[in-house]
């Protein structure tokens, strides 16, 4: 295929550079880099998670991402066939007409890839592909033949709440992509990898768990290669418990990765999303302080339609200009940030995996065997499955449970509780109830939307896990 | 299905709940688990991304009382339309009452036909994105009622 069958007339920046990344053209190649400058300007980095079945849509996504008003990265969101290494199913949706929830990079040709980013993806707008695989050796082939070196991901992110890989596979499998992408450093580019740690399960996950899988993981990428490593964490219930995990991955990262380029990537409430468009509106708001308060240099967005379909690529530009507006109004690292202990929880955890082994790979299996790691409502195989979370009456993400996890002198004594099938919907729609609320001027009602969202009390995101 | 006198009175009705080899969401599974427990029913949770013949293999060993396909990635109707076929055609599961629900398709208009397609092609039941779990509580308790008629 060539670039006239995509519908594209050539390189979209004859006349000039686009809008927002232009003057960050500098010196330095690649995703990390790219986020150096923006970091440098002032800028939040900011991200949608965009993925479409069509190459031809896959390339207006790129453009019109690059064209926003705001400084942007590209992404490539892979569909959930080419996900779970059934390209043939991929394939066969293609030819059928069937819409593909993602981008089907193994099940397109390497040219047509290369076609869909000719011109658009360059040092001032670097691509990354986003896909939540345990098993993802063809993906990350498929990414380096077409010709980008930013993806994301992890060795237990990306098993053990989507997939039933084994943790010992998906931990090879991991290895194995992590060499690949490092030997692009031979060719003069810096790979970069993200993790996905910092987002288990979407939502109820507790900070702590969730900074020190980020952290753990990075230092996986590093150990086989990988020098260019982002951090991510997402948005989970309250703002201020979220500024202390932040500033707790940073810490620790800054502690445990002290000779790697290194950023911060916040997410954007990954759970049950608020319904009502300003509800999601304000929800990214939040976001969007979040990052800069703390001083995290990028930020996924969400849209407005995220609680009821895959948005538009106009919904997602609207996301990344008003991300990058309230962005741009905001003080940088502003403000004290307490400590109720996610630093000291994280720690610990870290702690106990790199005791178990020197190669991380090893650790973390041994770790999740022996419940050191525990993820709460996992259905894993290979996690233990003893650990339980809630939302305390403040509003901030509490363990109820914390079984073999070495965190008891830390999070102390808590009661077992009982969660009935209510009160899983009731913490799984807190975030959404709330925002939502707010939104409807409303006043408060316990569980609210609660009865009518069995549908999708996964995250009621679809293109990508997330969840 | 065994109905002989083997059979203690208080035999806990078994479901097999899975999502499809696509879909690798889990919060609606780990929801779902807690309604059916507390329905009464003893669950097997096969959780994410399960492959078509671990699905087939699981509802067979033995046949469950009921088989619940849930799946929010937008693929649930092309993979359930896969599945159900693989399922009947098993003897042991002709007769098994085999639901669907979640978020089937990505919004296209063709959604609209998903449910009653889905019915023609062997599934009991479509409890597709709006309907509410009351409905699917409704339908469940009733399950009983309806095999012994």
């Amino acid at each position: 295929m060539t670039l006239d069958t995509l519908g594209a007339g050539g390189p979209p920046c004859a006349t000039g550079p686009a809008a927002g990344a232009g003057d960050l053209s500098g010196i330095g190649r690649g995703f990390g880099a790219f986020v150096a400058r923006a970091k440098a300007a002032g800028r939040l980095v900011v991200q949608p998670r965009m993925g479409m079945g069509s190459p031809r849509l896959m390339r207006e996504g790129l453009l019109a991402t690059r064209r926003a008003d705001a400084t942007t990265v590209g992404t490539i969101t892979i569909d959930s066939y080419t996900r779970v290494g059934n390209h043939a199913a991929a394939r066969r949706a293609l030819a059928d007409g069937i819409d593909l929830n993602g981008y089907p990079i193994v099940g397109h040709d390497t040219a047509v890839t290369r076609a869909v980013l000719h011109g658009v993806q360059d040092d001032s707008f670097p691509v990354q592909v986003r896909h939540g695989s345990a098993t993802p050796q063809q993906i990350f082939a498929a990414l380096v033949a077409a010709g980008l070196d930013a993806t994301e991901g992890g060795p237990v992110s990306y098993c053990l709440p989507y997939s039933r890989t084994p943790l010992r596979e998906s931990v090879a499998n991991w290895v194995q992509c992590c060499e690949l992408l490092a030997t692009l450093a031979q060719t003069g580019a810096e790979p970069h990898l993200e993790t996905f740690g910092g987002c288990m399960m979407g939502q109820l996950c507790p900070p702590g768990l969730l900074v020190a899988i980020s952290v753990l993981e990075a230092m996986f990428f590093r150990q086989h290669g990988v020098r260019s490593i982002s951090l991510s964490y997402a948005q989970q219930t309250d703002p201020e418990q979220d500024a202390e995990a932040v500033r707790a991955l940073q810490r620790l990262a800054a502690e445990l990765l002290p000779d790697t380029d290194r950023h911060v990537v916040i997410y954007t409430y990954m759970g049950l999303y608020p319904r009502t468009p300003a509800g999601a509106r304000d929800l990214l708001v939040a976001a969007a302080r979040l990052a800069v308060r703390c001083g995290a240099e990028r930020l996924i967005v969400k849209t407005e339609a995220e609680a009821h379909r895959i948005p538009t690529i106009a919904e997602n530009v609207a996301a990344l200009e008003l991300a990058a507006a309230t962005a741009a109004g905001e003080p940088r690292g502003g403000g004290p940030v307490g400590d109720t202990g996610v630093y000291a929880e994280a720690r610990a955890l870290v702690q106990a995996v790199l005791e178990l082994d020197a190669d991380l790979g090893r650790a973390l299996v041994r770790a999740f065997d022996r419940g050191y790691l525990d993820v709460p409502y996992c259905l894993h195989p290979d996690n233990a499955g003893r650990s339980r979370s809630y939302i305390d009456s403040a509003g901030r993400l509490r363990w109820a449970e914390i079984g073999a996890m070495p965190i008891g002198h830390v999070v102390g004594a808590s009661r077992p509780r009982r969660v009935t099938a209510a009160d899983l919907l009731g913490a799984l729609s807190h975030v959404e109830s709330k925002y939502d609320r707010a939104a409807l001027g409303r006043p408060a009602a316990a569980h609210l939307p609660a009865h009518d969202r069995v549908r999708c009390a996964d995250g009621g995101e679809m293109a990508e896990h997330d969840d | 299905m065994s109905a002989g006198p083997a059979v203690a009175p208080d035999r806990r009705r078994h479901v097999v709940l899975t999502s499809t080899e696509s879909d690798s969401h889990t919060w609606n599974l780990v929801f779902l688990q807690l309604v059916l427990e507390e329905l009464g029913y003893l669950v097997t949770n096969l959780g994410a991304c399960v492959p078509d013949q671990v699905l087939v293999a699981e509802c067979l060993s033995p046949p469950p009382d009921l088989i619940v396909i849930s799946s929010v990635n937008g693929h649930g109707y092309n993979d359930g339309m896969r599945v159900i076929p693989l399922l009947r055609s098993r003897p042991e599961l002709a007769t098994v009452p085999i639901v669907i629900g979640g978020k089937l398709g990505i919004g296209g208009a063709a959604d609209a036909d998903h449910p009653a397609a889905l019915l023609r092609a062997g599934f009991d039941a479509v409890f597709a994105d709006d309907g509410g779990v009351e409905l699917f509580r409704s339908y469940v308790r009733e399950l009983p009622a309806r095999a012994a008629a």
